[in-house]
């Protein structure tokens, strides 16, 4: 969906008007893949959800009902964790557009007239897809560890105090959520200001508007595509990520989003009822929550 | 501070010693230009002559390397695009296309915080016949609805001084006609000073008071078009504004009015008035129209230049003239347009004529000799001008 806004904004072609058996033929096995491995898993994490203990049963062991509390249980449960996922995921959204967006005009727009700069720097943007994010991750969490280098010059610069962790709260976690999506967040917006025509902010300056009323009538209008895109590919995944704030990594007890909570009821806590209708309920609120966004920014087409 | 108000008149245009280098060369080399307030001014060139940058020196979308911009008297050159009381019809048009055609055209007002932003813009789409699209994006219009939409754009915020870059060149003939007649009158009611860039002559003749043809980012010519047309100063726009026929030779002698130039074959003889060097090496030159051509030597006198005899290579026919080509040997291929009059001689490929023109309709170059062709190889594109041109001509004789 939100990958369309990589393609050029062209108008669509028209779509034959016949279908013929060869198209079906040629659909089917990408079809009966989705079936296989889309919709059966949904199928059964929405049955899962509502799945009962069984009776007399050892933990763990479930049989099929038509248990809908689990979803009030879940809902009084866990709430903070789900407010904060979306919290964060939103944070770690608007920190991460407020970073890319002066880059990707760099890139797109700047340096149009060196296109050996503009690879190189996209180059540096991809780089770090060239190491798992665990990883990079990771070493976030050495480099900002109560005896790192950093966090101890900072103590005694008295910048921190002296009881100041940076590891484990929700700055932490917030942190390496807009990190992590940084590169989801550029690359959008590059291909939508590397697109953008100049003689239009030319026209505008000539049309008496100031450089910033420029900016806000016509070039944020004009890569609005490329920001609808970029938020809806950090957002989606930092709502449902559950490394950055996991207390191997970035995060801390206190900082638990919906992915902890659905990974330790799965795996822990062998509730898998709960854990299955936290999935759901994870998804459900994206849906909905992408489709008013989606619908306020006017960019409908990409979905 | 961007203008409140509408212009009240145009102002008037001054550039002082203005240079423009790009990294690897120069697009203007030291120009001077005064537009008077309220005039129409068109800058004439080729492609690639300067003329486009200097629009954009005047509209504050580059910055000169050297030189002035005065507005109505006031010095701009350090004034930034958004604050000068220009405005500028693009040749790309450049319509927000996120934004309705209405919202476009109130665009210039609503920076302004001028009342009533979408009245005016209604008021200025009428104008171009356009209102019942106001709310259509800029895609769902064809190219020449686009352009007029650009001009609704520009003259709705009643610059001082409106800048137009190649404004009808996607309009067929009858609508271009129709929208030079429109900016011509806007022009006339308002007293906006207009400055019109185009690489079409017959609409720098048309439409404007004064033409300054542009060269290499110099201006090679200026004055009335009638005046550019009739005395040109240079090969280039002898060429360029229409077509010549040119003759490079010596000054072979010279009375009190006129200068007799010894071309090789033929002596040509030239009003002093009408020439621009008197002595040395220089180039006479002759429009085409004002040529005739003779199946018999005509009788040598005083009034008549005669060059000939010469072979007839091409005879195409466009209507309301019929154009020659005839070769002279000893000067290449001289150019004839012959009104389709009913009288003059009737001739056919291959036949030997004589061709003859006043001695009053001559013209000596500024240049010296040049290796000039004598008129430009180009049938494709200027034939057609010209027959375009004598189309206009004609109908505006019906009219």
């Amino acid at each position: 969906m939100a990958f369309a806004a990589f393609a050029t904004a062209e108008a669509q072609p028209q779509a034959p008007r016949k279908t013929s058996r060869i198209a079906l033929l040629l659909l089917l096995p990408g079809i009966l893949y989705l079936v296989l491995f889309f919709l059966t898993p949904l199928i059964s994490l929405l049955l899962t959800s509502l799945q009962a203990p069984l009776e007399f049963g050892d933990i763990g062991q479930y049989q099929y009902a038509f248990n809908w509390q689990n979803y009030v249980d879940v809902m009084t449960a866990y709430w903070p964790h789900i407010l904060r996922s979306f919290g964060y995921a939103l944070a770690a959204t608007v920190f991460a557009l407020a970073f890319s967006y002066p880059l990707a005009y760099f890139i797109g727009v700047k340096a149009r007239r060196w296109p050996l700069l503009q690879s190189l720097m996209l180059v540096l943007v991809i780089a770090p897809f060239f190491i798992s994010f665990l990883l990079r991750t990771l070493a976030w969490k050495q480099i900002l560890s109560d005896e790192s280098f950093v966090i101890t010059s900072l103590k005694a610069l008295s910048l921190l105090g002296p009881d100041a962790h940076f590891t484990g709260t929700p700055f932490a976690v917030i942190f390496g959520l807009t990190y992590n999506f940084i590169p989801f967040m550029t690359l959008p917006l590059y291909t939508a200001l590397e697109r953008l025509d100049l003689r239009y902010l030319e026209a505008g300056s000539d049309l008496y508007a100031h450089p910033f009323t420029v900016f806000r009538k016509i070039t944020i209008p004009l890569s609005m595509p490329g920001i609808v895109a970029g938020t809806l590919l950090t957002f989606i995944p930092a709502a449902g990520d559950y490394v950055n704030a996991s207390r191997d990594f970035l995060g801390g007890p206190d900082t638990q989003m919906m992915g902890n909570v659905i990974e330790a009821n799965f795996l822990v806590l062998l509730n898998y009822p709960a854990a299955a209708a936290l999935s759901i309920i994870l998804m459900a609120a994206i849906l909905v929550l992408v489709g008013i966004y989606v619908k306020r920014s006017g960019t409908e087409d990409l979905l | 501070m961007a203008v409140r108000e509408f212009a009240e008149r145009g102002a008037d245009l001054e550039l002082v010693g203005i240079q423009k280098r790009f990294p690897g060369f120069t697009a203007i080399q030291d120009l001077d230009l005064k537009i008077p307030a309220g005039s129409f001014f068109a800058l004439l060139g080729p492609s690639g002559c300067g003329k486009t940058t200097t629009l954009r020196l005047v509209a504050g979308l580059e910055e000169p390397t050297q030189g002035r911009i005065l507005i109505g008297g006031k010095d701009v050159t350090a004034t930034r695009s958004h604050e000068r009381p220009v405005n500028t019809v693009f040749q790309s048009y450049a319509l927000f296309p996120h934004m309705s055609i209405i919202e476009n055209v109130a665009f210039g007002l609503k920076r302004r915080r001028i009342g009533d932003p979408l009245v005016k813009a209604h008021e200025a789409l009428k104008l171009v016949e356009l209102d019942h699209l106001a709310q259509r994006r800029p895609q769902q219009l064809s190219g020449g609805q686009q352009q007029r939409v650009a001009l609704a754009r520009a003259i709705v915020n009643r610059p001082a001084l409106l800048l137009l870059d190649e404004p009808l060149g996607a309009l067929d003939l009858k609508l271009r006609r129709q929208m030079q007649l429109e900016l011509k009158t806007i022009q006339e009611e308002v007293g906006l000073t207009f400055l019109h860039v185009t690489h079409d002559q017959e609409e720098a003749m048309t439409m404007a008071d004064t033409v300054a043809v542009m060269n290499k980012g110099a201006i090679e010519q200026m004055g009335a078009p009638e005046e550019l047309y009739d005395l040109p100063k240079t090969a280039f726009v002898a060429n360029f504004l229409g077509q010549s026929n040119l003759f490079a030779g010596e000054v072979a002698g010279a009375t009190d009015t006129a200068i007799t130039v010894d071309v090789g074959t033929a002596r040509l003889i030239v009003p002093k008035a009408r020439a621009h060097r008197h002595n040395g090496a220089v180039t006479v030159g002759v429009r085409p129209e004002k040529v005739s051509l003779h199946t018999e030597r005509p009788v040598d006198s005083a009034e008549r230049n005669v060059v000939g005899p010469g072979r007839v290579l091409d005879v195409s026919f466009s209507g309301v003239s019929t154009q020659y080509m005839v070769d002279v040997p000893g000067h290449g291929t001289i150019l004839v347009f012959a009104q389709n009059t009913g009288s003059g001689p009737s001739v056919g490929v291959g036949d030997e004529v004589y061709t003859s023109w006043l001695v009053e309709h001559g013209f000596g170059l500024d240049d010296g000799a040049v290796e000039a062709q004598r008129f430009a190889p180009d049938d494709s594109t200027t034939s057609i001008a010209a027959q375009r041109r004598d189309d206009l001509v004609a109908e505006l004789e019906e009219g």
